[in-house]
């Protein structure tokens, strides 16, 4: 079955009723994507398909044939995304399994909406879940990309070496209540 | 688990084995290779181009570990951390955390106040190395020798060494030099710590380049499922295996004790092979286990008081001073099973021969882990090795053994390495839930107002009985999880904590946080009754019961000010506070709720926490913990419930066990607050004092107090009518 991934076309052999997810996990070894949950709820197994986000887990091999499908490994082959830097910048995730899904996500917003508004943002990525509660950073760092942010969301240098403070959070060093 | 463990315990105990824990790897501790890359200790290692590698001990599973531990390393031997590179530790018990008895285990909040200390003397000593080389080499005392970042300065002589030039000459001694806590920095001279560097392998992750233990492979791996019984504990009886041997790609149907085991060439394939699968079951213990009885009988078993618990703590005398008081108060709180929902799917790749097996695993407890294999496979545990990996979510769930004893047992039966992904649902109906627990709690007010009594009763399964069985024993039955959170550190004279074991049947586990999860849901809730009772502010309240206590008078002063507890809100808009000092770490949080009254939906719109960790050592990191722990116990507070029927698990999946979702999660402001504090945990900080918060704030806005959780609509709408 011929269809173009990440930008080089590829042969696979899979039946039509396979799913994208794990023909990509198991058979094109491109292990970026996730599983999570088999049943388009939670977000985590996102790739692009001709530019638009899908959940890869729904999605049978019959369909895709001759499309164009983007993972986490092609969205940009270096990493250099502004979205990837962006959730570098505000340290976004934590377990970080989510997040392949989320930054597709967050592509196929911004291809569509380059300045959504927040309300757009969480209408956008309200079906990916994440555990770890990143979901405050995410926004953030969408809004980061899309240079809704600017230097003004940065409150030491944004450089790799310091990390900026998120908006709302501080952290602060007191007088010891106590020794240690 | 706020008691200390001895490692023998724990290793006694632990799975249910008594086999000793003989495996030692230590590793070669007088490299004296020169020219080559420096073994300073098991810690460090120094090449001559000046990369140093530190070793991270605990498990990375988003607690951010990865960069925190080694962080501590990197200080103390005055390295510049663009050159450090991080490895996670192998199976080794020199990487055990001190915390656990020396197990490799991460969880419990345990990584940074168990390794803070271990690992600044593992940095100090690889620092003295590298100073007691180069005296040697320049023939000066080791005491006119300083560090700068990667450099060691004799100042007299005005000369400079990098520290990979030290190790073209440096020695590693036979016996590493001795320091002790009078060689470490004072915290003033902090240049890494306090100072949020970027997390190491967030790139890798950004890129879609990690791997995580489910894309874990070695060669001629195959896929396999298993297929569990309708109720926890059910075994396979007749398995009518004919159909599912022809979906295409299984190649294998195996029986085990604890299901049956679908072996083949792919994800999709075993699932297909599953579900054609024909088997009747033994029932188990779990069978007819009913969340909804148990509920009501363990709250009837708190009630009762003429039934006695195991004490956990007991001051004063609380039931004399409760029939003297001149005003009582009681109440009964009750909380659900709750499930984890890790987004990593539970897997392991287990590759078993006739006498060794090893394991990559996404593990929170390789030690645990190694025992449990050894024991399975009746070999001696020095024969299993145990490959941690990058971790999707752990809370506490990845403390358990059973998707690790499914790769071993079926690699073994196939004698292939094998590869156990379960299904999401194959999680959410078999994993060991946080217990559901039921609690009473009364107390007296003497004549002039002040607590004088307090009395908490805790009902619930046990986790240690199946989990750490020696460890239940030695703390006489108190068990630590089950109760954590129950320590009152508000000044009351006369208290008794006592936790009533009660089982109906079903196994239940660790969690995110959890016994505070719902002990301190109780206690603050209880608090803040107490003070409503009398008229009385309840964060005023809280701060003069706690005035012996300055750390935790500080967290609630500032949270009052940050938060404007004073100000007014908008009409269907409160604030409710609660406060807990879990692991060491004090927190205040403060949330901002709405309800809608007409469907009994909850909406917390904004919550405000300050915490003091003691010593601060990441803190955009211990900002990040707070904001998804607060997250966790929202989700957890307003609608997580495992919902069991006739011992059959009703949840399945994401749809029917809904977690918070962005459009629902609050604004989030944490506040950090180093003190020269020894550290204390972080990871599940934040989630305590979330569930009393948002229950305290629903009561200035109906008067009515939420004493169960979830806080559900269908019990919101419930309490508003009575």
């Amino acid at each position: 079955m011929k269809l173009s991934v990440n930008g080089s076309q590829v042969d696979v052999a899979a039946a039509p009723d396979e799913t994208l997810l794990w023909v990509l996990r198991e058979k094109l070894k491109l292990t970026g994507t996730k599983f999570g949950c088999g049943m388009a709820q939670c977000g985590a197994c996102t790739v692009h398909i001709d530019g638009k986000a899908a959940r890869a887990c729904q999605v049978r091999m019959a369909a895709v044939e001759g499309k164009k499908v983007t993972t986490i490994e092609g969205l940009l082959p270096d990493g250099n995304h502004p979205l990837q830097r962006a959730w570098i910048e505000e340290q976004v995730l934590q377990c970080g399994y989510c997040q392949s899904g989320q930054i597709m996500q967050a592509a196929a917003l911004l291809r569509e909406t380059p300045r959504p508004t927040k309300a757009q943002i969480v209408q956008h990525m309200n079906g990916n879940l994440c555990r770890c509660g990143t979901h405050g950073r995410i926004v953030r760092a969408i809004q980061r990309a899309a240079g809704g942010l600017g230097s003004s969301g940065c409150v030491a240098p944004c450089s790799k070496a310091v990390s900026p403070w998120p908006r709302n959070s501080r952290a602060a060093t007191s007088s010891p209540a106590r020794p240690a | 688990m706020a008691t200390k463990l001895s490692r023998r315990h724990f290793l006694a105990g632990t799975a249910g084995l008594t086999l000793g824990f003989t495996v030692d790897l230590r590793l070669p501790r007088s490299a004296r290779a020169q020219g080559g890359p420096l073994k300073a200790n098991v810690w460090v290692t120094i090449a001559p181009d000046g990369t140093v590698t530190i070793v991270a001990p605990s498990v990375e599973m988003g607690q951010g570990s990865m960069t925190g531990m080694p962080v501590i390393v990197a200080e103390e031997l005055d390295a510049d951390w663009a050159k450090v590179k991080v490895v996670p530790a192998p199976m080794n018990r020199a990487y055990g955390n001190p915390g656990f008895g020396g197990l490799q285990v991460t969880g419990a909040s345990r990584s940074t106040p168990g390794f803070w200390m271990p690992l600044r003397l593992a940095g100090a000593q690889a620092r003295r190395v590298l100073l007691d080389a180069v005296a040697a080499e320049w023939k000066v005392p080791v005491a006119e020798l300083t560090t700068e970042p990667h450099v060691v300065v004799h100042a007299p002589s005005a000369r400079r060494i990098g520290y990979g030039d030290v190790t073209k000459f440096a020695k590693v001694p036979a016996q590493l030099p001795n320091v002790t806590a009078a060689d470490l920095k004072k915290s003033d001279q902090f240049r890494l710590i306090g100072k949020s560097l970027p997390r190491v392998e967030l790139p890798d992750k950004v890129m879609g380049r990690a791997k995580f233990g489910i894309d874990a492979e070695v060669p001629d791996m195959v896929i396999a499922t298993v297929l569990r019984g309708p109720s926890q504990g059910d075994a396979p009886d007749r398995v009518d295996d004919g159909a599912a041997k022809q979906v295409p790609g299984v190649g294998a149907v195996v029986p085990l004790p604890w299901g049956v085991g679908v072996v083949g060439s792919g994800y999709e394939a075993v699932q297909k092979g599953k579900a054609a699968l024909k088997v009747t079951w033994k029932k188990g213990k779990a069978a007819g286990y009913d969340s909804e009885r148990v509920r009501g009988d363990y709250a009837g078993v708190a009630a009762s008081l003429s039934k006695k618990g195991v004490v956990a703590h007991e001051q004063g005398n609380a039931p004399r001073a409760l029939g003297t008081a001149a005003r009582t108060f009681e109440a009964a709180y009750v909380s659900d099973h709750v499930y984890h929902a890790t987004m990593e799917p539970m897997n392991a790749v287990a590759r078993v021969t006739a006498d060794t097996a090893e394991v990559w695993v996404p593990t929170q407890a390789p030690s645990i882990n190694q025992l449990a294999v050894a024991g399975a496979l009746k070999i001696p545990p020095e024969k299993v090795t145990i490959h941690p990996q990058l971790i999707g979510g752990g809370f506490g769930r990845r403390l358990e053994n059973d998707f690790v004893l499914d790769a071993v047992m079926l690699s073994k039966a196939v004698g292939k390495p094998v590869k156990v992904i379960w299904a999401r649902e194959e999680d959410v109906k078999h994993t060991k839930y946080r217990p559901l627990v039921a609690q009473y709690l009364r107390a007296g007010l003497d004549e002039n107002g002040n607590l004088s009594a307090w009395h908490h009763r805790i009902v619930g399964a046990s986790i240690y009985a199946r989990f750490n069985p020696r460890l239940f024993e030695a703390l006489k039955g108190a068990d630590t999880p089950v109760i954590e959170g129950y320590e009152l550190s508000y000044a009351v004279g006369n208290q008794l904590q006592e936790y009533l074991r009660e089982e109906r049947g079903l196994d239940v586990g660790l969690w995110r946080s959890v016994g505070p999860g719902y002990t301190k849901f109780a206690i603050e809730s209880f608090v803040d009754e107490i003070a409503r009772g009398q008229r009385i502010d309840p964060l005023q309240f809280r701060l003069r019961l706690l005035a012996h206590n300055p750390r935790a008078g500080a967290v609630i002063r500032r949270v009052a000010d940050w938060a404007e507890w004073d100000r007014k809100r908008p009409a269907g808009r409160a604030l409710g506070i609660a406060f807990s000092d879990t692991w060491r770490s004090y927190i205040a949080s403060i949330a901002e709720v709405s309800l809608d009254k007409k469907t009994g939906v909850i909406r917390v719109h904004e919550v405000w926490s300050v915490v003091d960790p003691g010593v601060a050592i990441q803190p955009d990191n211990i900002v990040a913990q707070i904001e998804g722990a607060t997250t966790f116990g929202v989700s957890a507070a307003l609608r997580e419930r495992v919902v069991i029927e006739d011992g059959v698990v009703k949840n399945s999946d994401f749809h029917d066990y809904p977690l918070l979702r962005m459009s629902e999660a609050p604004e989030i402001n944490v506040r950090v607050v180093s003190t020269n504090n020894a550290p204390g945990g972080i990871g599940e900080v934040g989630l305590p004092p979330v569930a009393p918060a948002i229950g305290n704030a629903i009561f200035v806005l109906t008067g009515k107090r939420l004493r169960s959780l979830p806080m559900s609509p269908d019990r919101v709408m419930a309490a508003l009518r009575t």
